[in-house]
């Protein structure tokens, strides 16, 4: 049997071994990444299409509504519709805008998106690309996306855009930090920056269980620091619209807006899918050390399930956030990153080094 | 020669937005030119008149009676007051006594549109602050109050209910039950609302210490309901001035010195539990008679000037009438409290951030139909 | 303050001051160019401390224009109506009570707005609700507007 919903690894290896024993080497790498690209296009869509959808019913949930219940059943089909008027709707071209960088930025941010999913396992065997410094490559990558929202802001001269843009660029350079440092954290855990290894060394607990008191600190700075960094919930300065009626995506119309709209969706799927990956062991089942009854059990269940499971349950939390907080004020949020969030990141990371270096975690 | 450097680069820095007249936080058609520095507002320069109808040059033309179709397209969620307004001007002119009856059910109509009014200022307030949950809790609760104004005055928005002489007709029979449920009912779910919003560490941090104004800057700017009890300026006209029954019923005047955003929140949801206690000291009490005196078909005010305050939802609303001696007056001037508490958001929102305009115009509550006329 | 009080210590203040018994409140009626200092000392003595100023009317009264101003006292809760008239029609100008009572600032633009009268020493005195270039004064009897006003 060839495919295997538990592992993936023998199914992607026989279309590898097909595509390579019937072209040239470089073809085969071409129709290779061509066919990846079209699986993560696709997927892109119904992920963020499906987000739209959950963050409707989870606002109308909070807010004692029953939301989107019009198109097909339960309103499924309601974001396709939205989908589809947005891409009908006129492209307004700004007078006395950068047109260049103004038609740019949306493919700035939703390239920066795109560039991440390459490296989430998915399932045991799924992923694009293995790298041996994932995690390192994720931070990296995502923090491009302030590019975008930053060209965003300027070129569509308008100043609430502008004030949207420089209020999201502190923002994400402020809380790359502390993503970036609990994320370490973990990696002092777990030895290697490889998401792979990451997921297979929590087979017997999960990273939250195992470094204790250091991972549940370090989970929640992540939760608070990603939060921000996707723009979204309480930290949703950038797009603040009480005060600048849309940030910097104000100008922005039709499908470039749709564009904009996507990547924060899916911006918050992948932070969400990271959190899932390095917290809470990713595609791995729910195992406790000693009980193999237990484990075999959660087994049975496949690893994707388990890994989209723990996703949506981490949407979950971040729109739970979104509808119940209200925003903060720039000079406070700045003040939680620099003067909360940073010191205690860093101090947890040396208490994790001295739980790594005593073998005190699980 | 320093300053001056200073002042031109302080110039310089400075630039102008424009927020308004059709921005989600300003609750209407009201136009901020905002001078900013970084995220710093430096100046306020509000404008009005988009709404503006000239209320004041329409009831020179019309009718005592007419006048107070006009009144509740003012400030349209406290209606029912100035209505109130306008009729307890013209009684009084006349000298006319209202039954008892009249004067509980209107006492009672007013707390229930202060409640209603107080609720869509939480609501709008959350929005302001990026809460959006806060507004279908809101509106939630005031549809029930709705739905009584709509089965005895037929209105829900706009009612007309009051009018020179009374009442226009008599309440419906589920009225006090209805009212009597809603407290029930609202008595339980207001605590929702501190658990909400009232509690949050963010929303503490975005209102206190924010658009500070003390007692005498506010005296001096004339800010009035629950914006002047904020900061300490007992201005309750309910107190101080009391019309339909307010002088026999017990109830506290909110006050609150710290004069933040956060003493006005807390007024008006203070507010809210007073007005409960004066409906239902009220309610059960109803007594029978006319809803209504019998006016002379064209009323005809003596020649004399007239001058009637009552209490809005926002703050002292008054009524100047100067009368020729014919059927409509000859000059009339509705005291807009907004108009009137816009006058300070220059000085409250200084040195703030953007943020915190947003969250002082709030706290104001402006109703701008009511502040242009 | 009783009202006879009121009465008492004004005419003592101002001896041209010509006051005329309301409904609620005492009518003091003092040449324009004599209110802002009657304002001042009612609102700075003591035991009147008229601090705050609830309404601020101006009226067309067709030969001249008239401004009335009800101010209360915070403290002691009493309430007095000042009046002026202004006997020049087209150049109708009243001293500002802005440095007084600072809500007088939005009152006083509403008056210049619709009715046409100057005050001195106003700190931004431009049309309140209508537009800068906007021809006469709404309020005024003897406005015409074919347009928008419909006679009846």
């Amino acid at each position: 049997m060839i495919f295997n919903i538990y592992d993936f690894t023998s199914f992607t290896q026989w279309i590898d071994n097909l595509l390579y024993s019937n072209l040239s080497p470089f073809w085969a790498l071409i129709v290779e990444m061509t066919l990846i690209g079209l699986v993560f296009l696709l997927g892109y869509a119904l992920v963020g299409l499906f987000l739209v959808y959950l963050e409707r019913k989870v606002c109308a949930l909070m807010q004692n509504r029953i939301g989107p219940n019009r198109v097909g059943p339960f309103g499924l089909f309601q974001t396709i519709a939205d989908l589809i008027k947005l891409l009908l709707k006129e492209l307004i071209s700004i007078k006395h805008s950068d047109k260049l960088l103004f038609n740019i930025a949306p493919f700035i941010v939703i390239i920066a998106s795109f560039l991440c999913i390459a490296a989430i396992p998915f399932a045991k065997g799924l992923h694009a690309m293995d790298f041996n410094i994932g995690v390192f490559y994720v931070m990296a990558v995502s923090s491009m996306g302030v590019v975008g929202i930053l060209i965003a802001g300027w070129s569509s001269n308008n100043k609430y855009s502008l004030i949207g843009a420089m209020r999201s660029g502190a923002q994400i350079v402020s809380y790359e930090l502390s993503v970036g440092l609990s994320l370490i954290t973990m990696v002092v855990l777990a030895g290697s920056m490889q998401f792979s290894t990451i997921v297979e060394a929590q087979s017997d607990g999960w990273f939250i269980f195992k470094g204790h008191i250091s991972s549940v600190i370090a989970f929640v700075i992540f939760m608070i620091a990603s939060t921000a960094e996707t723009n979204r919930g309480p930290f949703d300065l950038a797009e603040a619209e009480s005060e600048l009626t849309a940030g910097f995506h104000t100008e922005y119309s039709g499908i470039k807006f749709a564009f904009f709209f996507l990547a924060e969706y899916m911006n918050m799927f992948i932070v969400a899918a990271i959190a899932a990956t390095v917290f809470w062991g990713g595609w791995m089942p729910l195992h406790i050390g000693g009980l193999e009854g237990f484990n075999n059990a959660m087994d049975f269940i496949p690893p994707f399930i388990w890994f989209f499971g723990k996703t949506f349950v981490i949407i979950f939390l971040m729109m739970w956030f979104k509808w119940t907080f209200p925003r903060l004020r720039i000079d406070q949020l700045l003040t939680l990153e620099w003067k909360y969030l940073l010191p205690i990141n860093l101090i947890n990371v040396l208490i994790m080094a001295f739980l790594v270096l005593m073998g005190w975690h699980f | 020669m320093v300053e001056e450097i200073q002042k031109t680069i302080d110039t310089e820095e400075e630039y102008t937005i424009n927020m308004g007249p059709q921005h989600p936080s300003t609750h209407g058609v009201l136009r901020f030119v905002v001078s900013l520095k970084g995220e710093l507002v430096k100046n306020v320069q509000p404008h009005c008149g988009y709404i503006h109808r000239g209320i004041e040059k329409m009831c020179e033309k019309i009718t005592y009676p007419q006048i107070i179709h006009l009144t509740d397209r003012m400030d349209y969620l406290s209606a029912h007051i100035n209505n109130a307004a306008v009729c307890l001007t013209v009684e009084n002119a006349l000298e006319i006594e209202m039954p008892e009856r009249v004067k509980y059910i209107r006492t009672i109509i007013e707390e229930l549109s202060r409640i209603a009014s107080h609720q869509l200022w939480w609501c709008a307030f959350g929005m302001d602050l990026g809460g959006l949950t806060c507004f279908f809790y809101g509106l939630r609760d005031r549809e029930k109050i709705l739905d009584i104004f709509e089965e005895s005055t037929g209105g829900r928005l706009i009612q007309s209910y009051n009018c020179p002489g009374g009442l226009m007709n008599d309440i419906h029979p589920n009225f006090q039950q209805k009212v009597k449920d809603f407290i029930k009912y609202f008595r339980k779910v207001l605590p929702e609302y501190d658990q909400l919003l009232t509690g949050n560490v963010i929303f503490q941090e975005r209102a206190k210490k924010v658009g500070y104004i003390s007692k005498e800057e506010a005296i001096n700017f004339g800010l009035t309901g629950p914006s002047g009890r904020g900061s300490g300026f007992a201005c309750d006209v309910r107190k101080r001035a009391p019309y339909h029954m307010y002088g026999k019923v017990d109830f506290k005047e909110v006050l609150y010195t710290e004069g933040d955003t956060l003493a006005r929140y807390k007024v008006r949801i203070d507010e809210m539990w007073e007005s409960m206690k004066i409906i239902e000291q009220l309610i059960d009490n109803i007594p029978a008679g006319d809803y209504a005196v019998k006016m002379k078909p064209i009323i005809k005010l003596p020649e004399g000037e007239y001058f009637q305050r009552v209490e809005s939802a926002r703050g002292e609303f008054d009524v100047f009438i100067i009368s020729d001696g014919n059927k409509n007056p000859y000059r009339i001037k509705f005291r807009s409290p907004n108009l009137v508490n816009l006058t300070a958001i220059n000085a409250m929102s200084k040195d703030h951030k953007i943020a915190d305009l947003v969250a002082i115009s709030g706290s104001l509550d402006l109703v701008i139909p009511c502040m242009d006329r | 303050m009783t009202n006879e009080q009121l009465k008492e210590k004004i005419l003592k203040l101002n001896s041209s001051a010509a006051i005329a018994e309301g409904k609620t409140y005492l009518t003091v009626t003092v040449p324009s160019s004599e209110l802002y200092a009657l304002a001042k000392t009612l609102k700075e003595s003591e035991d009147t401390a008229f601090d705050y100023l609830m309404c601020l009317t101006g009226v067309d009264y067709a030969t001249n224009l008239g401004v009335f101003y009800h101010i209360n006292s915070s403290k002691h809760n009493h309430s007095i109506v000042l009046k002026t008239t202004t006997a020049d029609r087209e150049n109708a100008e009243v001293d500002s009570v802005y440095s007084l009572w600072k809500s007088a600032e939005y009152h006083e633009r509403e008056v210049f707005d619709l009715l046409g009268i100057k005050f001195k020493n106003h700190p931004d005195l431009r049309r309140m609700f209508l537009d800068d270039d906007w021809v006469g004064h709404p309020l005024r009897k003897d406005y015409v507007d074919t347009i928008n006003i419909v006679e009846r």
